[in-house]
């Protein structure tokens, strides 16, 4: 179970998250919806400790032997942390000039020792469960193409495999399928699901279309000028209520009209 | 807001923008002439002197050459070229010393890069401090270190590997730490949520992205630290310049000219080589994305 207690970042007097509490049990897919800059992405972040948070705790009893206060953790424990709760981002975050297989092996060096990886070895047992996360994604016959030579679906497949081979207890995604096309979108939410269901790994996810949420999760959570607006099963979410998560009051209905446009994109899947 | 107010907002924002842009151009230009007159002044240019002086250019560089006469070409080539086998072991001494401090000031210099760029460390006490040591390594010029080093380690090559490496590692270290700077933060930050540590990410988040550069600047460094090579050899630091320095010192023009043309040639050989070398990986760069 993954805690998170009165989650607070302020940026420049501003609170991007606001006094956020909720829990996430072990295995569950959480999709979080809201407007850009309602505070999803250092949510995630502030989770992964990518963004340290200004005040509240997050605390996790699944990961290591023992309950953990996350938000504490320093050096080789909160790089730990990092290896067990990995994360994939909207523009993929891989090393572009580095092969597909190199990029997956990256989640590997959070198990070993520094000065092997650091001089390009990795153990033959890392590179077979390195192929075994390719095949799952269908990307193991590009492992020795470069990175940049794959097409955007590509690449974020090979980060998931670079998650999985990180061998998590959680995988956070923050806005995986906001770059890609539609066909790519779905492989990747496809791909997020069956890990979650599979491998009984936490899912969190940012996604900015709502339907996107409604297909894939067991749970969404909508945030709103970094607070909880809604917090329950897809089913619970009304028009009415995910209408007040993207309204701001200031008349502009686009971000609305957008996240509500595309309400069969992902779904055709 | 009405479109024509719109419009005239804009008039009124690129109106402004303008005089903005011609106030900070007329300044650009009277900051420059300024400059360049003072400059002149103080050198005490003089394109009169220039003029009067530049025959005896010329007659130093015909001292240079000896006599050739068509019927007798080989043996006048030969005989001004009598050193050529004592010459052609200093230049290979020059070029080692060259390679060796290049290899040597690159690695350090590289190493040193990381933590000389601002993105990529985040004390700022150690980013100050280490660029300002690259920056001491850097201007100062490598024939004071080499003069230093001669006084301390004696006349010899070692002297000259020491000042070249020392200012090469200053001059890298500054280069490298600027394409460091702007590499992207996305990989760097891939690799920070999978657990990595710093050397981590420098090691497959910057390294892998700024490489080429290395590469590129380090060919260039290798041009320049020939010919840094040979004027170190003037203080006494071994090589090919060294048999220039004694040869014009005891006024034999005809060796110093021989031994001249052997450096520009090689220089040229290896800016050549270099150059296509460089375009080949540049080529391959951008087939490979």
């Amino acid at each position: 179970m993954l805690k998170i207690e009165a989650l607070t970042k302020i940026y420049r007097q501003v609170a991007a998250v606001d006094n956020v509490t909720f829990d996430v049990p072990a295995g569950q897919m959480v999709g979080i919806i809201g407007r850009s800059g309602a505070g999803k992405s250092t949510l995630l972040r502030m989770i992964n400790r990518l963004t340290d948070p200004t005040s509240g705790r997050i605390v996790c009893d699944d990961v290591f032997s023992k309950s953990v206060e996350v938000s504490a953790l320093r050096g080789r424990r909160l790089r730990e942390w990092r290896g067990r709760c990995a994360m994939v981002f909207q523009q993929f975050n891989l090393v572009p000039r580095l092969q597909v297989l190199t990029n997956v092996l990256i989640g590997r060096i959070g198990y070993r020792p520094t000065l092997p990886i650091l001089l390009g070895l990795f153990s033959e047992e890392d590179r077979a469960l390195t192929i075994r996360a390719l095949e799952r994604l269908d990307m193991a016959s590009h492992a020795l193409h470069r990175a940049d030579a794959l097409s955007g679906g590509q690449q974020q497949r090979v980060a998931i495999a670079r998650a999985l081979v990180q061998q998590p207890r959680i995988l956070l995604a923050d806005e995986p399928i906001a770059s890609l096309d539609l066909r790519n979108a779905t492989i990747v939410m496809d791909a997020l699901r069956r890990i979650n269901k599979e491998d009984g790994i936490t899912v969190i996810s940012n996604l900015h279309l709502l339907q996107t949420a409604r297909d894939y999760c067991d749970r969404i959570i909508g945030m709103r000028k970094g607070e909880i607006a809604f917090d329950g099963r897809p089913s619970e979410l009304t028009d009415s209520l995910a209408r007040e998560i993207y309204a701001v009051g200031d008349g502009s209905e686009d971000e609305v009209v957008m996240a509500f446009s595309a309400t069969s994109a992902v779904a055709s899947h | 807001m009405s479109v024509s107010e719109a419009a005239a907002r804009f008039e009124r924002q690129y109106a402004d923008y303008r005089r903005t842009k011609t106030v900070w151009t007329v300044l650009f230009w009277a900051l420059f002439v300024a400059c360049f007159a003072v400059s002149i002044v103080v050198t005490r240019f003089d394109v009169a002197a220039v003029v009067a002086g530049l025959p005896r250019t010329t007659d130093f560089i015909v001292k240079m050459i000896p006599p050739i006469g068509w019927s007798t070409f080989g043996a006048d080539v030969g005989e001004w070229y009598w050193g050529i086998g004592k010459w052609l072991n200093s230049l290979l001494n020059t070029l080692l010393m060259a390679y060796l401090a290049t290899v040597l000031g690159t690695t350090i210099g590289g190493a040193l890069s990381f933590l000389a760029a601002r993105n990529l460390v985040k004390s700022y006490a150690v980013y100050w401090i280490t660029r300002r040591v690259l920056e001491i390594a850097r201007t100062v010029p490598d024939i004071v270190w080499a003069l230093l080093f001669v006084l301390a380690f004696g006349i010899g090559p070692l002297a000259g590997v020491l000042a070249i490496t020392v200012h090469t590692l200053g001059a890298q270290g500054k280069l490298f730490a600027e394409v460091n700077e702007n590499v992207s933060a996305l990989p760097i930050e891939g690799i920070r949520a999978a657990g990595g540590n710093w050397l981590h990410e420098m090691r497959y988040g910057v390294l892998p992205q700024a490489l080429p550069n290395y590469m590129s600047y380090t060919f260039w460094r290798i041009e320049l630290n020939v010919r840094s090579a040979t004027i170190v050899g003037f203080v006494g630091a071994g090589g090919i310049g060294h048999d220039l320095f004694t040869s014009i010192q005891l006024l034999y023009f005809a060796d110093a000219g021989a031994i001249l043309l052997i450096v520009v040639a090689t220089i040229m050989a290896i800016d050549m080589l270099s150059e296509r070398y460089r375009h080949r990986l540049i080529g391959k760069e951008q087939l490979s994305q």
